[in-house]
């Protein structure tokens, strides 16, 4: 059921509108561009950037964790008298970069990277299409995300700092928040929009231009994550949005949703209409929330079985299960979002309910770990460097989730609440698992994209560097997180039972600054290969997935000749086959 | 205080109700460890018995599987078990099990940026009304000095003191904006949530002294909001209601009550 498209031969540059332009300017070639390669990557490198620039924020907290109250040496001096007076952080400045610091990972860095840039440039090319469905709307989407990103970012120069109130904005605080925060909301509006308009091109492209023969029991697997990705995207976002500007009214327009009557602020009585509930932006705030976690690992699921039955050199083991349960865990994960407000008072019904589907919910989860650890069972294992991220996600995943445990069961829940124990878990899951996952993606399709294979060796040591220093930086945590310390403390040694995890501290920031420097590998690979890789054909990796049908990289249109499909997405290994390998693509024989 | 308690795990539990809760943290702990300990055999198992090698080639069809099965099915119990099991039980009787009123000690805790207010009801056993409006630095909580269930109430900042052995039920608020009842050796935590009164209830088991932390992010005080937390036996107690009762008035002519412990 494809939408009738010409086929586009490599530069003859036929645009999808007809416009009937041979050659289109630098502009609209590589900055306003409407190929969703184009826009997969803008995206993908906007993102790789605020992912670093996210982590450094992380980087610069650590040091006041592992030394509370000594001055950063001559980092402390470039920072400016106001963040860091004489060189020691101020408490308002740790806790701008706290909020930073998830909101930019989350909203700016592993979003973007998972839908935008591997969604956008990968999912047309899976499905045999041309492009998405609606180009131009993808033009969009990264141009309203890019000042939402800009503005996120100047929000640090307006007066008293950028949003310092979590990445989770409660009020009152992030009412009575500076102005950093109104900047913040407005900022997530835009960054909102541009989601929206993203997911609806991705769920119209899948349904409607997957190719001849490619029916849906025949995507790859991470179609089917991307598709469910883009429902959440689309069906848990608009509250946030709506409750943003809720927030935005209550600072900027005097209203009170959020806000009780009463509120006494430094001794002063705030002069507000008052009757309005904190509680309500936590449940609008969570509805989103929580789907968005999906959203977080989804896609790094659908790279990892990707990467996986690649190489592993067999199809992935079940892949009909696979698919049940992710769109299971997509309709599971908008009834659990409470269980993030276990301890706001809610009463013993709404708790048993919301502990009950975060429970069921684990299920989903199990199931796809074992698949894709039963996928293993029987292969041909490469140990690429993407197969070495891929691989090691699924540990760190378990570890992730298992952790989850406590947290969604009530009980032990009254004690790990708002305790490191929570950061561990989802960093867990999204920093050695979602991460990895991506990074795998990085080194598996840059050869695609650029032609280009990257250096094996540098990919290697970029992977062992990362996988160690991960472990020590999150593991600790769960023992801070067990002896009852408090998350978003700027001086845990105030503490007696901070001071007993202190010396933990210091491991975790050593572990943090050597992942930055681990880092380093990655990048210089990754722009030196642009520059010197070895040039690939179509499919350097021997894979059966239909991108790799696509010359490296693709030109307009993808495809020199409109491709058809033929069989199962993981035809490796066929008995009686000359090669290890049938792609989708290939005609009998 | 004896910081010796504080290691990397658990700090002692002095609640009655904290067995419980340490109890599922335990055995949490040994499922999630069994499970990745299995899994993870298994998984390194078959990435050094299925690594390529020359000769070496991969088996194209599913293997069955019906052990898989077995083990979701081991998970799915076990969770069920952890869930109504455990869980629910205590979660339920932390929430419902209200202690007889007529027994319980009464305190209302009002968190602010960045301080711990504790309001005593004293000896009459009533609360004096509090407005907004007399907030002052002496009167963090505006407790009316004319309200005449009130002159006998002791407001303390930053200094929980508690009687061992006897349930203590507490009410918590917030002036401003959402703190966290937090005393991790008695296992119990409670967003203060501005707007709301919401109850809680504990009872401690050994005398001590430890430690409140606010545990949701309030400004850029949240890390110092910090209270003493006096866990005192029953003589201990009655001597610091009465050394802290206010004085009482002066008038000979009033018929006040003594204040006498």
């Amino acid at each position: 059921m494809s939408v009738e498209h010409h086929s586009h031969g490599n530069g003859h540059g036929h645009s999808q509108e007809g416009h009937g332009h041979h050659e289109l300017s630098f502009w609209r070639k590589y900055v306003f561009s409407v190929d969703h390669k184009v826009i997969g990557i803008q995206y993908g490198v906007t993102a790789l950037v605020f992912l670093f620039f996210g982590f450094t924020l992380m980087m610069l907290m650590r040091w006041q964790l592992a030394y509370p109250g000594q001055p950063l040496p001559v980092i402390g001096k470039l920072l400016g008298e106001t963040a860091m007076p004489g060189g020691v952080m101020a408490p308002e400045f740790y806790n701008q970069l706290g909020a930073m610091h998830g909101t930019i990972m989350v909203f700016l860095g592993v979003v973007p990277l998972a839908v935008g840039g591997f969604g956008n440039f990968v999912v047309p090319l899976q499905i045999g299409a041309p492009d998405m469905a609606f180009p131009r709307l993808n033009m969009a989407s990264y141009w309203v995300f890019l000042p939402g990103c800009i503005l996120m970012i100047l929000s640090f120069l307006a007066p008293g700092g950028a949003a310092q109130s979590g990445w989770t904005s409660y009020p009152p605080l992030s009412d009575i928040a500076p102005t950093g925060q109104t900047l913040w909301l407005l900022s997530m509006v835009l960054i909102i929009t541009s989601s929206l308009l993203g997911s609806i091109n991705f769920i119209v492209t899948i349904v409607q231009l997957r190719a001849k023969g490619l029916s849906y029991w025949r995507l790859p697997f991470f179609v089917h994550a991307q598709l469910v990705t883009a429902f959440l995207l689309l069906l848990a976002f608009p509250p946030l949005e709506a409750a943003s500007l809720l927030q935005l009214m209550d600072r900027v327009a005097g209203t009170s949703f959020f806000l009780p009557s009463g509120l006494v602020i430094s001794g002063e009585q705030l002069k507000v209409a008052g009757g309005g509930n904190p509680l309500l932006w936590q449940h609008l705030f969570w509805f989103l929330a929580h789907p968005e976690v999906y959203v977080l690992i989804l896609p790094a699921m659908g790279i990892v079985a990707e990467v996986i039955a690649n190489n592993t050199r067999k199809p992935i083991w079940g892949y009909r299960l696979l698919v049940y349960s992710v769109v299971f865990l997509g309709f599971m994960s908008f009834v659990v979002w409470a269980h993030h407000m276990f301890m706001t008072g809610m009463g013993t019904t709404m708790s048993t309910f919301f502990q009950t589907t975060t429970m069921i919910i684990s299920i989903p989860s199990v199931v796809i770990l074992t698949c894709f650890i039963m996928s293993l069972y029987g292969g041909n294992i490469r140990f690429t460097a993407p197969m070495l991220f891929a691989t090691a996600f699924l540990p760190m995943f378990a570890i992730g989730g298992l952790t989850g445990l406590p947290l969604g069961l009530t009980a032990s829940d009254i004690y790990l609440h708002d305790t490191f124990y929570v950061i561990g878990h989802f960093h867990y899951v999204v920093a050695p698992g979602t991460l990895f996952a991506l990074f795998a993606g990085v080194y598996y399709w840059y050869p695609k994209a650029t032609g280009k294979r990257m250096n094996e060796a540098l990919g290697k040591v970029h992977f062992w560097l990362s996988f160690v220093c991960m472990q020590f930086i999150f593991m600790p945590m769960f023992f801070q997180g067990m002896a009852g310390l408090s998350r978003r403390l700027y001086d845990p040694t105030v503490y007696a039972h901070g001071r007993g995890v202190q010396a933990l501290n210091v491991v975790i920031s050593l572990g943090a600054w050597g992942l930055g420097l681990s880092q380093i590998p990655f990048i210089v690979n990754f722009f030196m290969s642009l520059k010197s890789g070895v040039r690939v054909a179509e499919n350097p990796w021997n894979a059966t997935t239909l991108e790799w049908a696509a010359p490296s990289p693709p030109g307009h249109g993808n495809f020199l000749t409109e491709p058809v499909v033929y069989r199962e997405p993981y035809e490796y290994s066929v008995p009686g086959k000359a090669t290890d390998y049938s792609p989708q693509f290939q005609a009998e024989g | 205080m004896d910081e010796k308690i504080y290691g990397w795990w658990l700090p002692p539990d002095v609640s009655v109700h904290g067995a419980k809760i340490d109890q599922l943290m335990s055995v949490l702990h040994w499922f999630m460890a069994l499970l990745f300990v299995g899994w993870g055999i298994f998984f390194v198992y078959c990435l050094i018995k299925f690594r390529a090698r020359p000769g070496h080639a991969a088996l194209y069809a599913p293997v069955k599987a019906v052990a898989t099965k077995y083990i979701e099915g081991f998970v799915v119990v076990i969770e069920v078990f952890l869930l109504f099991g455990l869980s629910t039980p205590v979660w339920l009787a932390y929430k419902n099990d209200v202690p007889d009123q007529a027994k319980a000690v009464h305190v209302r805790v009002v968190g602010e940026q960045f301080a711990w207010n504790f309001h005593y009801p004293g000896k009459d056993g009533k609360f004096g009304k509090a407005d907004a409006s007399l907030i002052s630095g002496d009167n963090p909580l505006g407790v009316d000095p004319e309200d005449p269930p009130g002159k006998d109430d002791i407001v303390t900042v930053n200094q929980f003191h508690v009687p061992v052995g006897k349930p203590v039920v507490v009410e918590v608020s917030s002036k401003d904006v959402i703190h966290s009842f937090n005393i991790p050796v008695l296992r119990v935590k409670q967003d203060t949530i501005p707007g709301q009164q919401i109850p809680i209830w504990f009872q401690a088991t050994k005398p001590g002294h430890f430690e409140l932390a606010c545990a949701q992010l309030c400004g850029l005080g949240h890390y110092r909001m910090r209270a003493d937390v006096l866990i005192d036996t029953p003589e201990d107690f009655a001597k610091w209601q009465a050394e802290n009762a206010p004085p009482p008035p002066e008038a000979p002519a009033a018929a006040a009550p003594e204040e006498k412990k």
